[in-house]
C-alpha cells in the first residue's frame, strides 16, 4: 500500500532522510518510533506529498506520490496532529464533516457519516455535534481529530504524536479506543511516536529511525531481539 | 446648549444633508479601502518582498497631515480637483494602513496546526484562504476596517476645506464667525458619529469573535456594509444634471460673497447652483476655476495680480484691474465687472491701545512696535504684498519674530492680548464687533484688493445670463455694505444666507 524506495530527504545541506527503505501493508499499522529530529514526520509528509523525496521514490497504491495530485491524494489519506489542529471556527460536526464537504458529499449524507463516527469515537452525535472545539476535553478534541481524518472513509490514516499531549489515564484509554476502532475499520495506519510502549501497543510492526536512517523495522518481539545500539536503548524504555 | 439646539432646528435640513454627506463619504471611502486592502493584506502576509513595501507605503501616507495630502492631490489630474473626489482618493489612501496591517496580522496570528491541518485535508490554496484562513482572520480584519472608518469620520470633517461638504462646513463656518455654537453644530454630530461607528463595528467584531451563533449574524451584517457601500458608491459615481458651482475662500465675507453669487445666479438667471463655500485658499480656488471644478468665485484685484500671477505689486487700482484682467483672458479665466468695494489689508491694533498712545497711521507704528507682539496670517507672511514689504516700508521691528496664526484666530487673539498687532481685512465686520482700530496706510504700502468675480470661461459662454445677472451688482456692493454684512454674520450671528437675501432685498427696492 505504502512504499518506500531508498528515499532520502534533504534541506538544503541537512540530510533529513538517509536510505530510507520500508513498505506498509493493506490494513497494517506501522509505528515509527524515534527520538525529536530523527525524521519520523517528515516521512508522513512524503506520504501524502506534503513533501517530496530529493532521492528515491514513495508509492502509494503502487503509484509514485509525485503523479498524484496532491488535493485528490490528501483527501485520500486522513491526518491526525499532535495539536489535533480542529478549525477553532466550525463546530465538531463542522471539523469533522469538511472532507466530505470539500469532496461534494451530499449533506444528508454528511450529515449521516458525521454522526456515525461521533458514535464511533465515543462522541455521542446528539451531545457533541453542536460544540465547539473550546469546549472539549484535550481527549475529546483528540477523538474529534480522529473522527475528522476517518471522514472520508480514506484507505491510509497517518497519525503525528496522536495522544502525545494527553495525560496518561487518557492516553491509556485512547490507546484501547483506537485498536477498537481499528479492528472495526482496518485502515493502513502509519504512526509516529517517541514512546517505544505506544508504539508496541498499537502497531503490527514498528519502525526505529535514528538520525535519519530507518535502523529497524519488524514485530515488536523480533525488536526485543535486536542487538542495534539504538533499537536497545529505545527497548530499555519500556522495561 | 439651548443656542445649539436652536441653531440645529432652524438649519434642520442643512444638517442632515451634510450627515448624510459624511456618512457617504466615511462609507464610500471605507468600502474601498477594504476592497483594496484585505488582498494587499492577504498579499503582505504572503509574499512579505512585495506586501512589506506596499505597507510601508501606507504608512508613509498615513504620517502626512490631511490638510497637506488634500493640497497635494488637488492639482493632480483625474483624482485632483476640488469637491468630493479628492476628499474619496484622499480617504481611501488614509484608511487603507490599518486594513492592510490588521488583515496581514490577523492571517500572520493564525496557528501552524491548524494550516497544516487544513493541508493536509486536500484543501486547496483557495479553500483554505476562504474556509480557514479569513473566517479565523475576519475579527482582526473588522477591527481595521473599524480604525479606519472611525479615521474617515475625522478626516471627513477636514474634507470640507476642499468642498467636499460634511459636517466640517460647519466647523469651518463656526471658525471663520468664530462663533463656538457653529462649531460644536458640526462637532458634536462627529463626535456622536465616530463613537457609533466605533461601538457598532466593535459589537460585530466582538460577535464574529465569540463564533457563536454569530456566523449568521457576521454574514447579514457583512452583507448589509457591503450593500450600503457598493449602493453610496454607485449613487456618488452617477452623474447628475449640470449645476452652476460657486466656490470661497474660507472666511466669513468669501462665504457672504459666495452666496451672493448664489443667489444672484438663482433670481436672476434661473439657473440650479451648488455651493462649494469655504474652500482652503487662494491657490484651491484658482485651480478649481481652471479645471471647473467650480464656476465662479469672487477674487481681490491685488491677490490676483500677485499670488496667482506672481507679478510685482502695482499701486494704482485702475492699473491693476486693467492687468489682472488681461491676465485672466489669457489664460482662460473670464472676469465680470468689479462688485464695488476694496478688501485690503489691515493693520489691526486693539482701539483702547491706539487711544492712549494717539495712534492713527502706520507710519507712527514703529515707535511701538519694539515692545509688541504681531500675528499675521499664513498667506500675509509669505506672499510678496505681504509682511516683509511692509516692514520695511514702515521700518517695523517688533518684539518676537510676527507668529504665524489662522487668518480666522487673529482678531480673537488680537482682542484677547495675546498679540498686539495684527493683519486682518479691511471690511472683517469683527473689527467693529471686537473694538479694534484700522491704521492708516498713510505710505501706499497695500496694493488695492477690488472685488472681481471670477469665472469658469467655457462656463460663461454656455450661460451668458450669468454675466447679466452678476452684472446687477456692479459697483453696488461698497465697504461699507462688505462690512455691515461681515459684522451681521460675525458679530451678530446672523446666517449668511439670510443676510444675502436682505441685502438683494433691498438692493431691489432701491432699483427693481
Amino acid at each position: 500500500m505504502i512504499d518506500f524506495n531508498h528515499v532520502y530527504f534533504r534541506r538544503g545541506a541537512h540530510e533529513v532522510l538517509r536510505d530510507v527503505t520500508f513498505t506498509v501493508d493493506p490494513g497494517e499499522t506501522v509505528a515509527l518510533v524515534g527520538r525529536s529530529g530523527a525524521g519520523k514526520s517528515t516521512v508522513l509528509k512524503l506520504i501524502n506529498r506534503m513533501l517530496e523525496p530529493t532521492e528515491g521514490a514513495v508509492r502509494v497504491d503502487g503509484r509514485d506520490t509525485r503523479a498524484w495530485d496532491s488535493t485528490s491524494l490528501r483527501r485520500q489519506t486522513g491526518y491526525v496532529l499532535q495539536e489535533v489542529g480542529l478549525f477553532p471556527h466550525m463546530t465538531v460536526s463542522g471539523n469533522v464533516g469538511l472532507v466530505p464537504a470539500l469532496s461534494n458529499w451530499a449533506p444528508e449524507r454528511i450529515h449521516t457519516r458525521t454522526a456515525e463516527l461521533l458514535e464511533l469515537v465515543g462522541l455521542p452525535a446528539h451531545e457533541f455535534a453542536n460544540r465547539w472545539p473550546d469546549e472539549l476535553s484535550g481527549g475529546q478534541r483528540q477523538r474529534v481529530g480522529v473522527a475528522r481524518a476517518l471522514a472520508a472513509d480514506p484507505p491510509v490514516v497517518l497519525m503525528d504524536e496522536p495522544f502525545g499531549a494527553l495525560d496518561p489515564i487518557t492516553r491509556e484509554e485512547l490507546h484501547r479506543e483506537f485498536r477498537r476502532i481499528q479492528q472495526r475499520v482496518r485502515k493502513t495506519v502509519v504512526l509516529v511516536t517517541h514512546d517505544m510502549r505506544e508504539a508496541i501497543a498499537l502497531a503490527d510492526r514498528v519502525g526505529v529511525l535514528e538520525a535519519g536512517q530507518l535502523v529497524a523495522c519488524d514485530e515488536p518481539s523480533a525488536l526485543r531481539a535486536s542487538t542495534d545500539p539504538a533499537v536497545a536503548l529505545l527497548m530499555e524504555s519500556c522495561r | 446648549m439651548s443656542a445649539l439646539l436652536a441653531f440645529w432646528s432652524s438649519h434642520a435640513a442643512e444638517l442632515w444633508t451634510l450627515i448624510a454627506q459624511h456618512i457617504a463619504l466615511v462609507l464610500v471611502s471605507t468600502f474601498v479601502a477594504a476592497a483594496v486592502g484585505v488582498p494587499i493584506g492577504i498579499v503582505a502576509a504572503r509574499r512579505p518582498r512585495i506586501g512589506g513595501p506596499l505597507a510601508a507605503a501606507a504608512s508613509i501616507i498615513q504620517t502626512v497631515p490631511s490638510l497637506a495630502l488634500f493640497g497635494f492631490l488637488l492639482p493632480l489630474p483625474l483624482v485632483g480637483g476640488v469637491g468630493a473626489r479628492t476628499a474619496l482618493v484622499a480617504l481611501i489612501l488614509y484608511a487603507l494602513l490599518p486594513v492592510i496591517r490588521t488583515t496581514a496580522a490577523g492571517l500572520r496570528s493564525i496557528e501552524a496546526p491548524i494550516l497544516e491541518a487544513a493541508d493536509a485535508m486536500g484543501m486547496t490554496a483557495g479553500q483554505r484562504l476562504t474556509l480557514v484562513e479569513l473566517p479565523l482572520a475576519m475579527p482582526s480584519i473588522i477591527a481595521g476596517i473599524r480604525v479606519a472608518a472611525v479615521i474617515g469620520v475625522g478626516t471627513v470633517t477636514i474634507a470640507a476645506a476642499i468642498g467636499a461638504g460634511g459636517l466640517g462646513e460647519y466647523i469651518y463656518r463656526g471658525l471663520s464667525m468664530v462663533d463656538a455654537t457653529v462649531i460644536l453644530a458640526g462637532a458634536v454630530p462627529v463626535a456622536a458619529l465616530a463613537m457609533i461607528v466605533d461601538g457598532g463595528l466593535l459589537l460585530v467584531e466582538r460577535g464574529l469573535a465569540r463564533r457563536r451563533r454569530a456566523r449568521r449574524f457576521s454574514r447579514a451584517a457583512a452583507a448589509a456594509i457591503v450593500l450600503a457601500g457598493a449602493a453610496a458608491t454607485a449613487f456618488a459615481a452617477w452623474p447628475r444634471p449640470e449645476r452652476i458651482v460657486i466656490g470661497s475662500k474660507n472666511f466669513t465675507e468669501q462665504v457672504i460673497l459666495g452666496e451672493l453669487m448664489a443667489q444672484v445666479i438663482e433670481r436672476y438667471a434661473g439657473l440650479p447652483v451648488d455651493r462649494r463655500l469655504n474652500l482652503g485658499g487662494t491657490f484651491i480656488c484658482d485651480r478649481a476655476i481652471q479645471t471647473g471644478d467650480i464656476d465662479l468665485y469672487v477674487e481681490y484685484s491685488g491677490t490676483a495680480l500677485t499670488a496667482v500671477f506672481k507679478q510685482p505689486a502695482e499701486r494704482d487700482p485702475r492699473l491693476v484691474l486693467d492687468h489682472v484682467r488681461q491676465l485672466y483672458a489669457d489664460t482662460g479665466r473670464s472676469t465680470l465687472p468689479p462688485l464695488g468695494f476694496s478688501n485690503t489689508f489691515a493693520i489691526l491694533v486693539r482701539a483702547a491701545d491706539a487711544r492712549e498712545r494717539r495712534l492713527t497711521r502706520l507710519s507712527e507704528l514703529a515707535a511701538h512696535a519694539a515692545g509688541w507682539r504681531a500675528a499675521f496670517g499664513y498667506e500675509f507672511l509669505d506672499r510678496p504684498d505681504g509682511y516683509n514689504g511692509l516692514a520695511s516700508t514702515y521700518g517695523l521691528r517688533f518684539l518676537e519674530p510676527p507668529r504665524a496664526m489662522d487668518l480666522t484666530l487673529v482678531y480673537r487673539a488680537l482682542a484677547e492680548g495675546q498679540v498686539d498687532v495684527v493683519a486682518g481685512d479691511a471690511t472683517a465686520g469683527l473689527i467693529d464687533a471686537l473694538d479694534l482700530t484700522m491704521l492708516e496706510d498713510d505710505r501706499q504700502y497695500f496694493p488695492p484688493y477690488d472685488a472681481v468675480p471670477v469665472m469658469h470661461a467655457p462656463t460663461l459662454l454656455r450661460h451668458p445670463e450669468i454675466g447679466r445677472a452678476i452684472a446687477r451688482l456692479s459697483g453696488r456692493v461698497d465697504a461699507a455694505a462688505m462690512r455691515r454684512m461681515n459684522y451681521a454674520v460675525d458679530a451678530q450671528r446672523q446666517d449668511p444666507a439670510a443676510v444675502v437675501r436682505a441685502f438683494l432685498d433691498a438692493l431691489e427696492r432701491q432699483s427693481p
